[in-house]
């Protein structure tokens, strides 16, 4: 093609192209706007061109997110060689002797759980380990009654509470622990331990506040992570600092939209096994104008006159707390945990709460055992006295008889944490590693003598580490769970027991780097 | 209409009559007499040859136990078509009884295999309904939200103060409910809030008794009527037909809670473990076919606690878009890298792989520690199946970890129940971990993880829900024990093969039936969750209504468990329903889809008209081609009588 032919196209793909553009409705208006806007002024309408350009462009552009930004071009062979390169870690790392050890070490009973338990390997032991505190495991009229349950319900409820998952027998149980406590409503979860995981975030949301106590248990670090709330915390059992983070809150707070704010802690805490101030919580909250979720997993069924937990205990009207958390699958011995405060606030838990919603009902056998096991409690609050008379001599053949060991839990909690002295501590220069060490030589000292006591899991809160500031590592502890099912004369022997192994441990030479203590 | 054979003959006399009320064009027609006629015709046969005859027709259980009493009067006027001696009145009560848990089977012909025909997974082919459909259904949502942001806009100033105290700051604090969740559930979910948590009484099996309740504040309270309805039951998770308060299973608990009481009160790691627990974990292992298992008290943790022992920081998560609750929350706890791929879409997998393989992780490109895929078996509010093969492939290939989440296919899937690797005819060894729920198959409680043993070993010490958690009753476990014997067949041999091929057939035949009257299905064929699809977000009260009225009980969603224009209706089937069961549903859904106008289908998804004698399915491609019905496809809207007359043979070939 010469030139000339090139030439004499173009001119003529142009007068086509004209031709079409004036055909185009409002091309006059838009020609004599261009026109006349570059007589007036032609620097505006180079600046409008490049604005036009660069709008074409930027419309043009491929959409692309920040986190694209360092993406690397690779080609077809050149990603199928790095699919070959690479080789994943293992799944789940195999387990240390050490913990296979403990593993192995992992009691395992035979036939019922009770104050004298059975073991696997035969023998016959003393259960200081196991939350049946009353010993309604044994209790042949609870078990006609779940069997009464059985015998009408089956299992399984088959489905979520939302689809047809709800039973008559849950609403009854619902209602009784709502009157046995005090609140306008209440709401049944399947699994205790999920409980508090999910009521924390149905009701925290991003942007939201809460304030933590440092020492709270592994159920409410899930929740707090799962909430995506911003949470603060404050020293164990604290008020002072307490009042200072909230009031910091307040002022930082001040003059923007109004959030939600929570304080969450524990009414007899798990890891330290000590108990909250409720007066003292309830005046802050409501000077500064916080909710309280309080979990009352270890304190349901066992502080207060009647087991009421701990607004029965420190006389506080239970409509002040505005969200009681507890648990059914301890002391109650039957399954689930619930969540206890205004209508408003269970009603809004039934559609968005996840481990309610998500998941099928508690079987109606566990829900009448609980049923009638706060029944039991109302009606014999003797039943509470006989545990509380246990702990006492229990606690007397430990806590001021040991050189060893001190508990840090509350004189009426049955779970007594028992924590080696902390100038023992100090002097022998234990690493958490040794105190658990020596702990589990401690609880199988104990065991070869006849009583089953336990440790403290603390592995779950300190590997937890993606709360910030939240860290806490928990004081390696002995849990001695004290029950009602067992007489005096067996309370006190199984104390002296455990107090002589301690002894042993502590003083074996292997483990008596300095000898004595210093104490 | 002769009452005699109306499907839905239940006691309640004026029901009946109101459905022919409602449809006097029938009666008028000369069809309709053809109708009744053939049915009646259609029937009988069945009755003779049905092993417990006097289950022809569902009846109601007067009563379930004291606090049920009420359940209905009895359905005095139908005589028993029985062949042999009555039985004595108490006898019969019982027999009765027995069969409104679990019904009896009415023909050895009623039962197929679960198991893959072969070839690729095909991904189940959707259909769509006409667009005045999809954009009636848009506009309905506009108008609700925009009633109800009205209603909030006049009613915070001007309504009463005490029902809108929660939405404004009040006393110095901030609302407690989120406003556009609150919203939802206020103006949306309220108005068919009747539809969800309907309480329930006595066992949730082949029937499942309703306890009545009425609402004269729309729905913000309601004040049980005192009365009770036992409905069929298409509602409940029961696959198998487990949840009996008589039988084997229920005996087992019973003794187990007699000797060894009511819990264990204790997490695994201190006093938890008992015997019992490490033979269940045992049989369980077994069952699935992996060498270790361990139990857990509930499914949902049993996820959201696994998930953090298995991943951490530096590794990813790759996640199908529609997995469950307990993953994402499981996901989210593990500290992991979460990223998602397109419903059971190997293409989006590959590319999500290869995309994280090359690129390795944000920001600092290092390689992934390690990438472990979550797939659910059988997806609960879609009804498909993962495509096992074609995810294997790609584990093969790309080296990741694989997870199944197999809550509603373990029990419900493959010949032997074993769930999809069973189904695909795959060694379980080829999957790194099988969680599933003890909730849905076996009638108990729980969930169970089984891996290679040092896995188990792993998580044991590193789980927190077994830890921390409780552990599972005695009465669960025994259970799930006793169910899974009578599934493996050590227990009353035959009865859970049995089991698992009337689940098979049920679903399939449901399926079909449906499929044949013009509904739009969702999911594979073998699925036992047959959605279907309703799109107006009116319809799902409306049709939760209709099949209440006609004593059948369904599960309704909509947004936000599915995308918002797709609401739907959920059917699960049971071991314990048999075809009468299905062919009552099927009656239902064909009165209720014409007076609701659900038949949408066109029917590239099936329900086609049978193929000329000596066209086999297999020729079908080529048959369409020498005719020119390439792509031609009639909107099936098949007469019910068609429909049950051709269910049972078609059902065991290809779904068409
Ligand atoms: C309202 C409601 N309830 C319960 C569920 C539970 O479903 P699943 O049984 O699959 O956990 C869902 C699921 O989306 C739901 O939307
Ligand atoms: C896929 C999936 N995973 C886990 C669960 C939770 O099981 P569970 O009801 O035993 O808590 C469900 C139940 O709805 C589910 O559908």
């Amino acid at each position: 093609m010469d030139l000339q032919e090139a030439q004499a196209h173009l001119a003529n793909l142009l007068r086509v192209a004209s031709d079409a553009f004036h055909k185009v409705p409002g091309s006059a208006v838009l020609v004599r706007y261009i026109r006349s806007s570059y007589q007036n002024d032609p620097v505006r309408s180079a600046i409008e061109l490049v604005l036009f350009i660069f709008f074409i462009r930027y419309l043009l552009s491929p959409s692309y997110s920040t986190s694209k930004e360092n993406y690397v071009k690779l080609t077809e062979e050149e990603i199928d060689e790095l699919v070959d390169e690479w080789t994943p870690e293992p799944l789940v790392a195999a387990p240390t002797p050490q913990e296979e050890a403990e593993l192995e070490k992992i009691p395992v009973i035979a036939g019922p759980t009770g104050p004298k338990s059975k073991l696997a390997n035969g023998k016959t032991v003393t259960n200081l380990a196991s939350y049946n505190f009353y010993n309604f495991n044994a209790n042949e009229q609870i078990k006609d009654k779940a069997i009464q349950a059985l015998r009408t319900y089956g299992v399984g409820p088959c489905g979520p509470p939302q689809f047809y998952g709800t039973q008559d027998v849950h609403m009854k149980t619902e209602a009784d622990i709502a009157s046995y406590l005090g609140t306008e409503g209440c709401i049944v979860y399947a699994h205790a331990f999920s409980t508090i995981s999910s009521v924390i975030p149905s009701f925290c949301k991003r942007g939201d506040i809460i304030v933590a106590d440092r020492g709270v248990n592994y159920s409410i670090r899930r929740g707090l992570e799962i909430s995506r709330s911003s949470v603060k915390w404050y020293n164990h059992n604290d008020f002072e600092d307490l009042e200072q983070v909230m009031r910091k809150v307040v002022k930082e707070q001040a003059g923007k939209k109004l959030t939600r704010r929570f304080i969450v802690t524990e009414a007899l805490f798990e890891t330290t096994g000590d108990i909250n101030d409720l007066p003292k919580l309830i005046e802050l909250k409501e000077k500064y104008k916080f909710r309280l979720m309080l979990d009352e997993t270890w304190s349901f069924g066992v502080l207060g006159r009647t087991g009421r937990g701990l607004t029965e205990a420190q006389n506080v009207d239970p409509s002040q707390v505005d969200m009681i958390v507890g648990s059914l699958a301890g002391p109650l011995c039957a399954g689930g945990g619930f969540c206890a405060g205004a209508k408003e606030v269970v009603e809004h838990q039934r559609v968005s709460s996840t481990a309610y919603t998500f998941s099928a009902a508690l079987p109606a056998m566990l829900a009448v055992t609980a049923s009638e096991c706060i029944n039991l409690l109302q009606s014999n609050p003797e039943i509470l006295q006989q545990c509380r008379d246990n702990i006492r001599l229990m606690r007397a053949q430990l806590d001021p008889r040991s050189d060893w060991v001190v508990c840090t839990s509350d004189p009426e909690n049955p779970i007594m944490i028992l924590i080696i002295k902390p100038d023992v501590v100090h002097a022998r220069r234990l690493t958490v590693e040794d105190q658990e060490r020596l702990l589990q030589e401690c609880v199988d000292e104990a065991l070869a003598n006849g009583v089953l006591i336990t440790k403290l899991k603390t592995a779950p809160i300190a590997k937890h580490t993606s709360l910030k500031d939240g860290s806490y590592v928990p004081t390696p502890a002995l849990k001695v769970c004290v029950t009602s099912g067992l007489s005096k004369k067996d309370v006190e022997k199984a104390g002296v027991t455990i107090r002589h192994a301690i002894t042993k441990v502590m003083t074996r030479k292997t483990n008596n780097k300095l000898g004595v203590p210093t104490a | 209409m002769p009452r005699k054979f109306n499907p839905f003959s239940t006691s309640t006399m004026p029901q009946t009559e109101r459905l022919g009320e409602r449809r006097p064009s029938q009666s008028k027609n000369r069809l309709a007499g053809l109708f009744t006629k053939s049915k009646e015709q259609l029937q009988n046969p069945q009755r003779l040859q049905g092993p417990s005859p006097q289950m022809s027709s569902p009846s109601p259980l007067p009563t379930i136990s004291l606090s049920t009493a009420a359940g209905g009067e009895l359905d005095t006027d139908e005589s028993p078509t029985t062949l042999f001696e009555p039985p004595s009145a108490d006898e019969a009560q019982a027999q009765k009884r027995r069969d409104a848990q679990f019904g009896p089977l009415l023909d050895r012909n009623h039962l197929y295999v679960s198991a893959h025909q072969g070839g690729k997974l095909l991904p189940p082919i959707e259909d769509e309904p006409p667009y005045y459909y999809v954009l009636t259904t848009y506009i309905s949502y506009l108008v609700l939200i925009f009633l109800g942001h009205a209603r909030d806009f006049f009613g915070k100033r001007f309504g009463d103060k005490k029902s809108y105290q929660s939405l404004k700051v009040h006393n110095g604090y901030a609302p407690l409910n989120d406003d556009f969740d609150n919203f939802y559930v206020r103006r949306l979910k309220r108005r068919l809030d009747d539809c969800f948590a309907r309480p329930t009484t006595g066992v949730p099996g082949r029937y499942i008794t309703l306890i009545d309740r009425d609402s004269n504040d729309y729905n913000r309270t309601y004040r049980y009527t005192g009365t009770y309805t036992e409905t069929l039951n298409m509602s409940s998770y029961n696959y198998l037909g487990f949840a009996q308060s008589e039988g084997p299973c229920a005996d087992a608990v019973e003794d187990c809670v007699r000797k060894t009481g009511l819990s264990l009160a204790s997490p695994r790691a201190d006093t938890g473990t008992s015997e019992l627990a490490l033979e269940v974990e045992r049989e369980v292992a077994k069952f699935v076919g992996k060498p270790a298992a361990m139990v857990f008290s509930m499914g949902f943790v049993t996820n959201a606690g696994t998930f953090p022992a298995l991943v951490s920081r530096g590794d990813l998560i790759i996640s199908d878009e529609l997995n469950h609750a307990s993953i994402r929350i499981g996901a989210r706890l593990s500290g992991a890298v979460i990223r998602s791929f397109k419903h059971n879409n190997m293409e989006d997998l590959e590319r999500k792989l290869r995309e994280a393989i090359s690129q390795g992780q944000p920001r600092t490109h290092r390689p992934w520690k390690k990438i472990l895929v979550a797939v659910e078996g059988l997806y609960s509010m879609e009804g498909t199946m993962v495509d096992l093969p074609g995810v294997l492939e790609l584990k093969r290939k790309y080296k990741f970890y694989l997870y199944i989440d197999e809550a509603h296919s373990i029990g419900a899937l493959g010949p032997r129940g074993r769930g999809v690797c069973d189904y695909f005819g795959i060694d379980p060894s080829e999957v790194d971990i099988l969680m599933g729920t003890l909730t849905k198959s076996f009638g108990a409680n729980g969930g169970y993880i089984a891996a290679d043993k040092s896995i188990i070993d792993g998580l044991r010490i590193s789980n927190a829900a077994s830890l921390l958690g409780e552990s599972p009753t005695p009465s669960v476990l025994m259970q799930i024990l006793s169910s899974l014997r009578l599934i493996t067949g050590e227990l009353c041999p035959g009865q859970g093969e049995e089991r698992l091929q009337r689940l098979a057939f049920n679903s399939r035949y449901l399926r079909l039936g449906l499929k044949r009257l013009g509904f739009i299905t969702y999911g594979h064929d073998d699925s036992p969750i047959i959605p279907v699809v309703l799109y107006n977000p009116g319809k799902m009260s409306a049709f939760s209504h209709e099949m209440l009225k006609r004593k059948i009980s369904v599960v309704v969603v909509g947004y936000p468990a599915t995308p918002l224009i797709s609401s739907r209706a959920r059917f699960c089937i049971s071991a314990a329903h048999n075809k009468d069961d299905m062919d009552r549903v099927l009656a239902a859904c064909d009165e209720v889809g014409d007076i609701l106008q659900l038949k949408y289908s066109t029917g590239i998804a099936g329900g086609q008209d049978p193929l000329p004698e000596g066209v086999t399915p297999e020729m079908e491609a080529e048959w369409r081609k020498a005719n020119g019905l390439e792509g031609v496809y009639k909107p099936p809207r098949w007469k019910l009588t068609d429909v049950l007359a051709r269910g049972v043979q078609d059902a065991k070939e290809p779904l068409r």
